[in-house]
């Protein structure tokens, strides 16, 4: 185990300097995450049930195993 | 007769049989026609639904009496052939169908139920299992346009207010391993598992008393090591032992505590991953020492430990995160891979090994960053989409949208669940595609007798009288009797053994007659 651990550190070491040297690019690649984050929920929007309040309380099971 | 197709020469494969069965929460919307239905009454519809689907002659539906159902595709088990574990709902009439991929749809307790077929690999459970699903969405539409009421079906495992419902794993282990090893042994890898197989949950506590979110959906409901309860008290290891097989060679595990899950990497590993660590215990590859203290307390610890940072403590007094345990026990399955890859097929050694690397993966992802596994585990890929809403809306623990998030991402209805929005979306990866599940609706396994119940089903089933696990009972015209065909080994009635004698016969009186010679 001391090998997966050693590669877990160098991993761990290669996203802290990534984290170091944002470029314009990272930023442009965090914005899309940021909108593709936004037209998700858009679109669970869409389709989530109305009156979340009412509909979880009237989900009530009878026992199972 | 099925039994004497071919005697065994090399030794007998080390295949694991085993299948998932899950009741589906069930909700019906709006104003009901007539009186409000019991939900088992729902259920009923519900099963009925997808019987009427498949047939061609509903008129020959008739579950109000015990008349055997004339129908290619279904038919109602009769009470004397049923196992007496069978008979539970029978009083009221309850539909009971055997579809043609060998699995039983019928009426559980208050919920509809699909217990797959048997399997021998995890990635056919995966298609079963996914199947299932498909097989509950058709059969919701088809009791909506009945009822004229919305029919919701639910894949999860509680209502967040007290009451849970199972997922259950069946597992076929050889009778000689000594069962107080599984108690001692497998105990803790379904505790520490929960961060792989977990489905998530909002709410903490079996009534959501408190806010907040856990992994699992189940693991607040077990208050009890080992016992034989599955509604009440519930226990880590279940020891019902109904083997549905030769029951001087092999045991039924009956594994209660899983979460229902939608992604398939979650099955594929919740099985995988168990009954590679069944056959370490079977082989002694487990060390004796790990054993965890205090499992139901720890159960509940792991599933609220979302950071997985949480350390279990084990009786030696060894302490050490979920990931850890899990894999002293891939050790232990590596290990006993060791041993027994000489009796593997080619293709349980694939599966092995893909199994393990995934396995690894993502303890090692676990360890450094749960939230890497948003595109593979159902729980994680369930925060984080409420973590997303959290973020947008300003969200509480306790607002009622996160709860409805918990509850929709489990509709069966691919219009409305969430977990199929992702996928959608490109956001949750699979193991199987839409046409394999498909396939997998209606056909059955090919490597266990679930392959002559399914084909059988498909092909003669106006003949069919009757049929559990382990038998199918005939009514062959010429015959003063029904005849009985015991299926008492879940690795006999395979397609290699039985599929040509099934396509050459034309009805059920040939197909006795080629049986016969």
């Amino acid at each position: 185990m001391p090998e997966s651990e050693q590669s877990r550190n160098r991993s761990r070491s290669a996203e802290t300097e990534h984290a170091e040297e944002l470029t314009p690019a990272d930023s442009a690649h965090k914005a899309e995450l940021d909108a593709d984050v936004d037209s998700l929920l858009d679109e669970i929007d869409l389709v989530l049930e109305s009156n979340a309040e009412e509909f979880v309380r009237s989900f009530v099971q009878k026992g199972g195993q | 007769m099925v039994a004497a197709a071919g005697s065994p020469i090399s030794p007998p494969p080390v295949l694991r049989v085993m299948g998932i069965e899950t009741e589906y929460g069930i909700a019906a919307l709006g104003q009901p026609v007539g009186d409000e239905l019991h939900p088992m009454q729902l259920s009923n519809h519900v099963v009925k639904g997808y019987g009427w689907t498949t047939t061609a002659q509903p008129a020959g539906w008739d579950y109000e009496t015990e008349t055997p159902l004339r129908d290619i595709r279904g038919y109602e088990i009769s009470r004397t052939a049923a196992h007496p574990d069978q008979l539970t709902d029978a009083d009221l009439g309850m539909a009971n169908v055997i579809l043609t991929n060998g699995a039983r749809l019928y009426v559980d307790h208050a919920h509809p139920e699909y217990s797959g077929p048997e399997v021998t690999n995890a990635l056919d459970a995966v298609r079963y299992d996914k199947a299932g699903d498909a097989v509950m969405a058709i059969a919701a539409d088809q009791a909506s346009r009945t009822l004229g009421q919305s029919i919701r079906l639910y894949k999860n495992n509680t209502d967040g207010k007290g009451v849970s419902y199972g997922t259950h794993e069946n597992y076929l282990l050889e009778r000689s391993t000594p069962f107080d090893r599984v108690v001692t042994q497998f105990t803790g890898f379904l505790v520490s598992r929960q961060v792989i197989t977990g489905a998530g949950r909002v709410g903490l506590g079996q009534a959501s008393q408190r806010a907040g979110f856990q992994i699992s959906q189940r693991a607040d409901f077990f208050e009890a090591e080992v016992g034989l309860e599955t509604t009440l008290n519930r226990p880590i290891i279940n020891t019902r032992d109904e083997p549905h097989a030769d029951a001087s060679r092999h045991r039924r595990l009956h594994v209660i505590t899983g979460d229902a899950n939608l992604s398939e990497i979650s099955t594929y590993l919740k099985v995988g991953t168990a009954s590679w660590v069944l056959r370490a215990i079977e082989n002694g590859t487990v060390p004796a020492g790990v054993r965890v203290d205090s499992p139901v307390g720890a159960m509940h610890s792991v599933s609220h430990d979302p950071s997985c940072r949480g350390l279990l403590t084990l009786t030696d007094g060894r302490r050490l995160t979920a990931m850890d345990l899990q894999e002293i026990y891939l050790e232990a399955a590596r290990t006993c891979y060791d041993l027994v890859v000489e009796n593997l097929a080619e293709t349980a050694r694939i599966e092995a090994k893909d199994v393990f690397t995934r396995w690894q993966e993502t303890l090692d992802a676990l360890r450094r960053d749960p939230g890497e596994l948003a595109d593979q585990l159902d729980w994680v890929a369930k925060l984080d989409l409420m973590e997303s809403y959290r973020e947008r809306d300003g969200l509480g623990w306790d607002s009622p949208k996160l709860a409805l998030i918990d509850l929709q991402y489990c509709d069966v209805d691919p219009r409305r669940s969430l977990f199929a929005a992702l996928v959608r979306k490109g956001r949750m990866r699979r193991l199987v595609t839409d046409e394999e599940i498909e396939q997998a609706r209606s056909h059955p396994p090919t490597d266990t007798r679930a392959y002559f119940r399914g084909r059988v089903m498909d092909k003669f089933g106006p003949a069919v009288v009757a049929a559990s696990w382990d038998s199918v009972i005939f009514d062959v015209p010429g015959r003063a009797a029904l005849q009985r065909l015991p299926l008492l080994d879940p690795l006999k009635g395979t397609r290699a053994q039985v599929e040509a004698v099934i396509d050459r016969s034309a009805d059920v009186g040939e197909l006795f007659a080629n049986l016969d010679q």
